[in-house]
């Protein structure tokens, strides 16, 4: 009885030592995939990763080829990307900040309202739609009616998917915050715009920039959208009108033409860079500014 | 006055999400209204025939969405005791610790990096090892993307988990302790029956954006127009269709594409609809 008793905690006990032990290897095995991508895009992206990259735009494909024959490096680099990517992220930005920002205001404000819950659930809507499918809506309101593609129709594909993580994060920021606040502000006698321009947003700063700051880096590397809508272009463009690349439609380029495949890694690397930067930054902020 | 201005902006930035929400079903609908009209909705659902060559050009698109749910569930599968073994790392067996914090910033990285370095990392990293595992001669197909699928979708569930395991009042887990009951025992019968709810849900969230996934699927999957005849075989879902094809096309093809994209677009939004549900059940215990 006694023996039997002893052998059954055993087997509990070595059941959950198994189990712990089974958590921290699956977890150790979850965390490999990342440092196998950036082995991968450090290891082989660094060669080209000169200025060069930054200075030049990429190259045609019959000069990828003669340089590659020659056995010289590849004789270009991604400045109309960069440049792309910049002007249409820009955009983004310019559009879906403010609106983004005043639609959180609306929903932290309004809560219980019908119109709120309304938003509210499409906001989760939009959040949850593929990417490729936004692609297909900014071609059909810019692309077609207007008759081109342009950095512009691929701005709006952007705007689209920016809008519901700045709307969400804003929300979530001005709830966390102490209702006594505003109505501290009230009491005194401030208008309900200074309560919301001086008190709430400067509060909840931190919050709501960090909020920006993920949103802009998970946009960053949208290729889908864009292939539907900026197109890509072999030279530098400012124009909003004009077909317009950016640095993942270029990877997408380099990986569909063989004579091009030494810019991918470089051009991913540099992408990953500026991401990984943005959310680093964005968990300083979000440490510094904690609400 | 300006209280009133300021009100009335708000407002119409709310309003905003409405406008935007109506565009993008009419401007769906309205543009799949050819191919839906030429086959009907239900023919056009139903049939496995994509052809476009314009002799005998016919559009069908049950092939995709055999392709896009095979590719999506088989990766929900192949997350599920990563994704699982993270949320109970950081909710519970290390909850709050720094070696928490660090494995969650870790998983957390896999969800920034873009879809098309997925997609170059599976398709010249993963793909010879799948063609050394003699999965198939050339590797690409259904069994591919779902691994690379299912790395990418890990840190969705995962912190989602995480967030609802460790919410589960510390009280209950202490009292089973002081009944003597394992860590594990604590586990099974306390936090994930407590959590569970919540932990469904962030799986069926996960399992949303593998179905909308399409860069690294579109490298990865082989882009065969027919039904996928098993884990080896090639196929297309639909969005790497759409990806593939929207370039190229006009006039019906074009409609079909775009009447994809608004089934993609329904069963996407289902998925959500259902992973509320779910998360409203938890609300209300």
């Amino acid at each position: 009885m006694s023996r039997n008793k002893t052998t059954y905690m055993g087997w509990r006990k070595g059941k959950d030592k198994t189990a712990f032990v089974l958590v921290c290897l699956f977890s150790l095995i979850a965390m490999f995939p990342l440092f196998f991508i950036l082995w991968d895009v450090v290891s082989k992206g660094y060669k080209n990763f000169n200025l060069r990259l930054f200075t030049e735009v990429t190259p045609s494909s019959m000069d990828a080829m003669l340089a590659r024959m020659n056995g010289e490096s590849i004789p270009g680099g991604i400045l109309n990307g960069i440049t792309g990517t910049i002007l249409i992220v820009g955009m983004a930005i310019l559009f879906s900040v403010f609106l983004g920002l005043f639609i959180g205001i609306y929903l932290a404000d309004n809560r219980g309202k019908k119109l709120a819950a309304v938003v509210s659930y499409l906001t989760d809507l939009l959040q949850g739609m593929p990417s490729i499918v936004i692609g297909i809506i900014a071609y059909a309101w810019i692309v077609k009616p207007l008759g081109g593609y342009s950095a512009l129709a691929g701005s709006v594909a952007l705007t689209i998917m920016m809008l519901p993580m700045i709307v969400r994060s804003t929300e979530e920021t001005l709830k966390m915050l102490p209702p006594a606040y505003k109505e501290a502000g009230l009491a005194l006698g401030s208008s309900y715009t200074n309560v919301v321009f001086r008190i709430l947003i400067p509060s909840g700063f931190g919050g709501i920039f960090t909020g920006i700051l993920l949103a802009v880096s998970r946009v960053m590397g949208e290729t889908a959208p864009l292939m539907l809508t900026a197109l890509g272009a072999a030279v530098v463009n400012w124009k909003v009108m004009q077909p317009t690349s950016a640095i993942p439609l270029l990877i997408w380029d380099f990986y569909n033409d063989p004579n091009l495949v030494d810019l991918i890694w470089s051009s991913s690397l540099l992408l990953l860079i500026v991401i990984f930067l943005l959310n680093w930054i964005a968990k300083i902020v979000a440490r510094k500014w904690k609400v | 006055m300006k209280d009133k201005i300021f009100r009335i902006v708000l407002f119409a930035a709310a309003l905003v999400i409405l406008l935007l929400a109506a565009g993008i079903i009419y401007a769906l609908v309205s543009r799949s209204v050819e191919a839906f009209g030429e086959y009907g909705i239900w023919g056009f659902v139903t049939n496995a025939e994509w052809d476009p060559r314009s002799a005998t050009e016919e559009y069908g698109a049950l092939s995709f969405v055999v392709g896009t749910l095979y590719t999506a569930f088989l990766a929900l599968l192949f997350c599920v005791p990563f994704a699982m073994a993270v949320a109970l790392f950081n909710g519970e067996y290390f909850k709050g610790s720094r070696v928490s914090s660090f494995v969650s910033s870790i998983v957390d990285l896999l969800a920034g990096i873009p879809s098309i370095v997925y997609g170059l990392w599976g398709f010249y990293t993963v793909r010879p090892i799948i063609i050394e595992m003699g999965v198939n001669a050339q590797g690409f197909g259904i069994f591919l993307s779902s691994v690379v699928l299912a790395i990418m979708i890990i840190p969705y569930a995962s912190s989602l988990s995480t967030e609802f395991l460790s919410m589960v009042p510390n009280k209950l887990k202490e009292g089973a302790y002081s009944l003597g009951a394992t860590r594990l025992e604590v586990v099974q019968h306390i936090s994930l029956p407590t959590a569970a709810s919540g932990v469904v849900a962030a799986f069926i969230l996960a399992l949303g954006r593998a179905l909308g996934e399409t860069m690294a699927v579109t490298m990865l999957i082989g882009n065969t127009n027919r039904i996928p005849q098993g884990l080896r075989d090639t196929g297309n879902t639909m969005a790497s269709v759409i990806a593939n094809q929207f370039g190229e096309a006009d006039g019906l093809k074009l409609s079909a594409l775009i009447a994809i994209g608004l089934l993609l677009f329904i069963i996407t939004a289902l998925i959500n609809l259902v992973a509320k549900m779910v998360m409203k059940k938890l609300a209300r215990v």
